[in-house]
């Protein structure tokens, strides 16, 4: 059999705005997945003894464990979104090219700015 | 125009009929169509989740548990894992089918994944009910 290029294609075109945020969302959402098992186990420990859930606290305190928890939140804010984005999409809404390029910047810098509202929040 | 068995023959056939025979659009929509249905539910449930993210992960344990046994919060946390767990497996069905093109592979990592997010998530619920009802 004749082997052909398959998906993702990441590698044969140049990146775009467009492209990058569209792999982009499905990084974060496979990311977030793991956040939500991660929440999973929080929830799990709470309801099973004050040691499981101290535990869990102090692996969230550690210095990895901040940095996951910001990653989780950029990650939440972004696919947040940027799935607004998609479900205009879905309803036939922002398709001529300079609302596209628009909406993703905006997604963009809106996503950091959330992050660095409820990371504060979070932090302090 | 069908082909069977080396012959072209015509079907007498309405297009409605022929219709009908094209495609799927069975659970392959309802897939789709879930998925908008819980992105659009996550929406305001995640933004909730994000203003409360700290009184699971960095409370104390009394504090997380008084939070945990307020009806609002344990009623919208169970709306928000259901629809988040359920757009999860969604999502990660979707990666796997697309990216994983082992034919041994492929059904092993969809059934795995389906496995281990509905037994996380009825952990997930069955945790938060334990905590308001034992």
């Amino acid at each position: 059999m004749k082997q052909r290029p398959l998906s993702p294609h990441l590698q044969v075109y140049r990146p775009q705005i467009t492209s990058v945020l569209s792999i982009l969302h499905r990084i974060t959402g496979a990311g977030l997945t793991g956040g939500l098992l991660l929440l999973g186990w929080g929830i799990w420990s709470l309801s099973h003894s004050a040691e499981a859930y101290q535990c869990f606290t102090e692996c969230m305190a550690h210095p990895l464990g901040k940095l996951v928890t910001i990653g989780f939140i950029w990650a939440l804010c972004y696919h947040l979104l940027n799935g607004i984005r998609h479900l205009f999409w879905d309803a036939g809404l922002g398709f001529k090219m300079a609302a596209v390029n628009a909406s993703g910047w905006v997604t963009v810098i809106a996503s950091f700015v959330l992050t660095a509202v409820f990371a504060c929040l979070y932090f302090y | 125009m069908t082909e069977s068995c080396g012959k072209t023959h015509k079907k007498i056939e309405t297009p409605l009929a022929r219709a009908k025979g094209l495609g799927s659009a069975k659970s392959g929509y309802k897939h789709w169509w879930m998925q908008r249905v819980t992105a659009l539910a996550l929406i305001p449930l995640s933004v909730w989740l994000l203003f409360h993210l700290p009184n699971i992960f960095t409370a104390s344990y009394a504090e997380a548990q008084l939070w945990m046994s307020d009806p609002w919060n344990a009623v919208t946390l169970l709306l928000f894992l259901w629809a988040a767990f359920y757009h999860a497996l969604l999502g990660l069905e979707v990666i796997i089918e697309d990216y994983v093109h082992c034919h041994v592979g492929k059904p092993v990592m969809l059934i795995f994944t389906r496995f281990l997010f509905l037994g996380a998530g009825v952990m997930a619920v069955y945790a938060v009910l334990k905590i308001n009802f034992a």
